[in-house]
């Protein structure tokens, strides 16, 4: 059975098409980078995995159910954070808060729910961490104990919008790393959004590029062609590789990710 | 000074409204709503004095406007740009209001003044019944919303996709706001709730990383602070509500100087 399944999946927000018969298929256990440039619906494809968002046609099936029921087979990582970053609560009481967080009642643990939360934190490495005020942590950490919130209620697949944004390049590496090592502990799915490939180069077993309505599924190799990007832009790309690395550029001039990249700052 | 059956009263009345302002205060400053407190106050002033106009208790006025416009403010959402602008908007022309309900009725100088800042020491036993009742079910709603309502300050984004609603979550805690402003309003009056709302609440922010020991705290700091401000009234002469907004900025400026208090209060050795 695969973990995520969209079959000619239609996906618009209000009057805009975000995606148009979009069909792939992500097995079971599989990190995926999904890429695209701004506004070709990476959070939209979440939230409809999700179940916020209602296909439009087609259907999505979630570990062979459709989406709501599954919700709490999905952990969630958002990507728009408000200012937590400078509260002087620990780390500990953001990652509880999500722990039920959507029940009436006080905001009381319960031992299953401390166990749990500790759990969460151990399987990042976060437990001391979490003892310290998020307005002390570093992007990287605070990304860390969000990882840890992500992962209450043991899913197996976990949905990350954009962990390595604004992290610089060492945090980044080191997010990544903790996130393989996370989903090779747990073996669970990982669908993971960002803007550059590079970082994840490595890590993912296969890409998801989405532009222009429609999407691309494979391996870094097949998916991250010039003829391929070129299709979903829909404008001429080329692709450079150097020393390991992959550059994206517009035809024109110009890299593309790094364009992308300044739309968000 | 507890011989005297007014004082009793006093401090009874200031320990009820502020076990509740500080509870409701700590979420208000953690969801960074100090201004929307202070406003709610204000929206209060042209609800009490209508209500004298009209011939009803103030309070009742008081709770009326605030409850509102507590609703008008979670409904109103805090996406929405210029926020603030239409809240003091609000605010001022409930102010202008409540100027003209006092013109129209001129009897009333002494109640504009223990409205505006507060008179605890002419709380009568009826009153504290009221306060009373009125603090418990606020305490009691607040605690039924406290798990999503913590939820949705601090990840409003999860939340939404875990299926809290955050917009019934801002319009149910500012209707608990509402009330904990109309109690407050009896003790330090509209232009002060902020002593008894904010600077407690955010004090034991500053002192304890942990949400528990915070609201714990808020409370201790805000009773604390009432009790001493009355006391100091007592020994003065002067208004309690001076000494209330005395310590309240005291206890405040003291956690900026994290070396005074004791390392056991700041929790997060």
């Amino acid at each position: 059975m695969s973990a995520v399944e969209l079959e000619n999946l239609t996906l618009s927000r209000g009057r805009r098409t975000i995606l148009a018969n979009v069909s792939a298929s992500i097995g079971e256990g599989e990190f995926i980078g999904v890429f695209g440039p701004n506004g070709a619906g990476k959070t939209t494809l979440l939230h409809a995995i999700l179940g916020l968002l209602p296909p439009a046609s087609g259907a999505i099936r979630v570990f062979g159910k459709p989406p709501g029921n599954g919700t709490a087979l999905a952990g969630y990582l958002p990507q728009k954070r408000s200012a937590i970053g400078d509260l002087r609560l620990r780390g500990w009481d953001l990652v509880a808060s999500a722990y039920e967080g959507h029940r009436w009642g006080p905001p009381v643990l319960g031992s299953r729910g401390r166990r749990e939360v500790a759990w969460a934190l151990a399987t990042v490495e976060a437990t001391a961490l979490a003892e310290r005020p998020l307005s002390e942590l570093s992007g990287g950490e605070l990304q860390r104990v969000l990882l840890a919130q992500a992962l209450l209620g043991k899913p197996k697949l976990l949905l990350l919008d954009e962990p390595l944004i604004s992290l610089d390049p060492r945090y980044q590496q080191a997010v990544v790393e903790l996130i393989k090592r996370v989903q090779g502990a747990l073996g669970i799915t990982v669908l993971l959004t960002a803007h550059e490939l590079n970082p994840l180069l490595g890590f993912m077993d296969r890409v998801l590029y989405l532009g222009h309505g429609r999407a691309a599924l494979g391996t870094t190799e097949e998916v991250i062609t010039s003829e391929v990007l070129s299709r979903l832009y829909d404008a001429p790309i080329e692709v450079l590789r150097l020393n390991g690395r992959i550059v994206v550029v517009a035809a024109h001039g110009g890299e593309v990710e790094a364009e992308a990249h300044r739309h968000d700052a | 000074m507890l011989e005297y059956d007014f004082m009793q009263t006093a401090f009874e009345a200031g320990t009820v409204v502020a076990v509740v302002a500080g509870a409701v205060g700590y979420f208000l400053v953690l969801r960074n709503l100090a201004f929307a407190g202070h406003a709610l106050s204000h929206v209060g002033f042209a609800g009490a004095t209508g209500a004298v106009l009209l011939g009803v208790a103030p309070f009742w006025g008081l709770i009326a406007f605030t409850v509102g416009g507590g609703i008008g403010m979670g409904l109103l959402g805090d996406q929405l740009r210029g926020r603030d602008v239409a809240v003091g908007i609000m605010l001022s022309l409930s102010l202008g209001l409540g100027v003209l309900f006092l013109h129209l009725y001129t009897t009333y100088a002494t109640q504009a003044t223990s409205l505006l800042f507060g008179n605890v020491l002419g709380v009568s036993p009826e009153n504290l019944w009221d306060m009373l009742v009125l603090g418990v079910l606020t305490l009691a709603f607040l605690t039924a919303i406290a798990r999503p309502l913590v939820f949705a300050t601090l990840e409003p984004e999860l939340a939404e996709a875990k299926g809290v609603s955050l917009r019934l979550i801002a319009v149910l805690f500012l209707i608990v706001v509402a009330i904990a402003v109309a109690e407050a309003v009896q003790v330090v009056g509209i232009l002060l709730v902020f002593a008894l709302m904010v600077g407690p609440a955010a004090a034991a922010l500053r002192c304890t990383t942990r949400l528990k020991s915070g609201i714990a705290l808020s409370v201790v700091f805000a009773v604390a602070e009432t009790w001493a401000g009355i006391s100091l009234a007592y020994v003065t002469d002067w208004p309690p509500s001076f000494g209330i907004t005395l310590l309240s900025s005291v206890v405040y400026g003291l956690t900026f100087v994290p070396r005074l208090l004791p390392r056991a209060a700041r929790g997060d050795a």
